[in-house]
């Protein structure tokens, strides 16, 4: 089952009498356990893309649903309840709790979204800490972490709600490309043992080649569809 | 619940410095409060106790309006002996009354056989009276410490105005209520230090001159003083007293008694009245203190933590939860604060006793003030700064829960 599904969708920012088309009438799916990227240019829509498939924008027109819910109809609360349940979040700035630690900031989800009790909690937040290879830093505060265990912990954290999707806008733009690629890495064998579905976008060519199926924005429309990746299937119409 | 109270504290001493600053104002604040509560309690207890425990009484009872006249000290609105009966025989069903005092009061001439002044005189029962004002013994600054029949007390200032010494004679005159002067002689039996107020000034006789002095056939007394076993059953006691009393009805049909608390006696209850307006407005500028630095602090956290609200808010937190965080921020800086202020505040209560500050009152100099820290109090001010500090943190909770996942994100 397509666990995106975008239908003409555009997206207009009104700044006073201005009026910008970050999106014109894109349409694609986005099957389940894919590792899906769009990529194109700063300023090519990427972002926009994704706050709206993350629920936290609305298209001005199309149809979209996620995880078989029509999102362009959900209020502020629903909203954060669909995305506590659905979705997972990777941010380009990692953007940890600063006054939890690593375990913490993976339990954070766990706890204040998705009232999980706390034996079964502990569990999922080791096994996760564990799995992001973060085990020895699980009692550190964020600023005692480079650039890429954070984004490890983020991924946790991202992850250990067993979302449908997860969601990561340029989660490797702050990172030097070495660990650009081992975050890469580490999201596709998150992908390829949990089955859970990634949509991230980048500007970053070199990562493309990781994913299963890559989707191009040029100035808010889809410009070409990819390979489908090998072994897994994946879509995208223009 | 327990993970907010969590993060809630870690972020409370995120900024420590700015955290410190906020508690100790808060705390500075509190414990102003709680100094002034109760150094102005001590006074005021002081005072009251002065003024009662001196001349006044809690309760007193008249003859319907007397109290009007109380300037000319009218003979003729005494109480009668039937009068008398019914008070005392009233007095003794009430439990709530410790010792009460007929008093016989009159004004008169005092002469040292030279020269004369006015002077105004209680007749006394020497042991009823010192029960019912236990301070009046020890005004008496010379002399004897009773009233033994024969004898006056007199006041300081009428007894260096006079020249008067312990066991000079001197002579009394007063005019009866049929207009004629009866005049009689006393030994200075004591010297009294003056007290501020209505009857701060008067002589005291044994009642029993008093009676003869005034050729008074049958007896009859101007007031009786009351004394409760606590002050602070007056009013309830001044309500049964004027329903028990009131039933008593003269040939017109109207009341024969007038009751009335120390309250009603005294100019000094209004200063009580406005320490208490000043302790007021005193806890409206705590209130205020509190309310702005909260509110600026909480907001400046809001302002600082976009990008942490945009992210919990992005992964799913509802805004109710946000909200509740931000809350419980300002309830810590404020118990925090609180607390503070309560432990500063008993310090200095403490150190105050100990320094023990004098102060004057009237006539009566180096009165000791040894304040109290009353835990009501604390507990009361406490509150109010919690009330507070909750108020002021609801504004920048709500714009906390209220921003936009996608804008705080993108902050800087
Ligand atoms: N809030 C906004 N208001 C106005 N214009 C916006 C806003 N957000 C994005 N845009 C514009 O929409 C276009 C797409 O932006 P974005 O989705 O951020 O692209 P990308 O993430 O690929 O860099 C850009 O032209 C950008 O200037
Ligand atoms: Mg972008």
């Amino acid at each position: 089952m397509d666990l995106v599904v975008a239908e003409s969708i555009s997206k207009d920012y009104v700044n006073g009498k201005v009026r910008i088309r970050a999106l014109n009438d894109v349409s694609f799916r986005v099957g389940g356990g894919t590792f899906v990227s769009f990529v194109g240019p700063s300023g090519s829509g990427k972002t926009t893309l994704l706050n709206l498939i993350g629920c936290l924008d609305r298209p001005t027109s199309g149809r979209l649903r996620v995880a078989g819910t029509d999102v362009a109809g959900l209020d502020r609360r629903k909203g954060a309840r669909f995305r506590g349940r659905h979705l997972g979040f990777i941010f380009q700035d990692f953007n940890l709790i600063p006054v939890l630690t690593v375990a913490e900031n993976v339990e954070y989800p766990l706890v204040m979204v998705r009232g999980v009790e706390g034996g079964k909690r502990r569990a999922k937040v080791a096994r996760l800490v564990e799995a992001v290879g973060m085990a020895d830093e699980r009692d550190k505060f964020p600023d005692q972490l480079s650039g890429g265990q954070k984004q490890r912990v983020a991924i946790a954290r991202a992850l250990v709600t067993e979302p449908d999707l997860v969601l990561a806008d340029e989660p490797t733009a702050n990172l030097d490309s070495h660990t650009a690629g081992l975050i890469i890495r580490l999201m596709k064998s998150m992908r390829d043992t949990l089955g859970t579905t990634f949509v991230f976008s980048t500007h970053d060519m070199r990562i493309v080649d990781a994913v299963d199926v890559v989707h191009t924005l040029r100035d808010g429309t889809l410009v070409k569809a990819a390979d489908p990746g090998p072994g897994r299937e994946g879509e995208s119409r223009v | 619940m327990f993970k907010l109270v969590t993060i809630a504290l870690r972020n409370v001493f995120r900024y420590k410095r700015r955290t410190l600053l906020t508690i100790s104002l808060i705390g500075i604040g509190v414990a102003f409060v709680l100094v002034f509560v109760s150094v102005t309690a001590s006074f005021k207890s002081l005072m009251i106790s002065e003024i009662t425990d001196s001349m006044l009484g809690h309760v007193q009872i008249h003859r319907k309006g007397y109290v009007a006249s109380l300037d000319s000290l009218p003979l003729n609105l005494n109480l009668g002996p039937q009068a008398i009966k019914t008070v005392e025989e009233t007095l003794a069903g009430f439990p709530e009354i410790l010792a009460f005092s007929p008093r016989i009061k009159f004004g008169g001439v005092f002469s040292n056989f030279i020269e004369s002044t006015n002077i105004r005189v209680n007749a006394v029962d020497p042991d009823k009276e010192t029960a019912t004002v236990p301070l009046l013994s020890s005004r008496i600054i010379e002399g004897s410490r009773t009233i033994a029949p024969g004898t006056i007390l007199v006041p300081e200032l009428l007894a260096r105005g006079m020249k008067v010494k312990i066991g000079d004679v001197a002579v009394v005159v007063a005019t009866n209520e049929d207009g004629s002067v009866n005049g009689f002689q006393f030994t200075v039996g004591g010297i009294l230090r003056s007290v501020t107020g209505p009857g701060g000034r008067d002589g005291y006789i044994h009642i029993e001159d008093g009676r003869r002095i005034l050729r008074l056939e049958e007896p009859s007394v101007s007031e009786v003083a009351v004394r409760l076993k606590k002050i602070g059953s007056r009013d309830e006691v001044v309500a049964r007293l004027e329903k028990t009393l009131g039933e008593h009805k003269n040939a017109q049909g109207r009341p024969v008694f007038e009751i009335h608390g120390w309250t009603k006696l005294t100019p000094f209850f209004n200063i009580v009245q406005m320490i208490d307006v000043m302790t007021f407005f005193i806890q409206l500028m705590l209130i205020a203190v509190v309310l702005i630095s909260i509110m600026n602090v909480m907001l400046m956290a809001v302002y600082e933590r976009t990008r942490e609200i945009g992210t919990m808010a992005a992964i799913g937190t509802q805004p109710g939860r946000i909200i509740s965080l931000f809350l419980l921020e300002g309830l810590g800086l404020g118990l925090l604060g609180a607390a503070a202020g309560a432990a500063l505040g008993s310090l200095a209560v403490v150190l105050l006793n100990v320094s023990q500050v004098r102060f004057n009152f009237g006539q009566q100099k180096g009165l000791i003030l040894s304040s109290k820290m009353n835990p009501v109090d604390i507990l009361t001010i406490s509150l109010i700064v919690v009330a507070v500090t909750l108020l002021a943190s609801l504004r920048p909770a709500r714009r906390a829960s209220a921003l936009d996942p996608i804008k705080a994100l993108r902050q800087v």
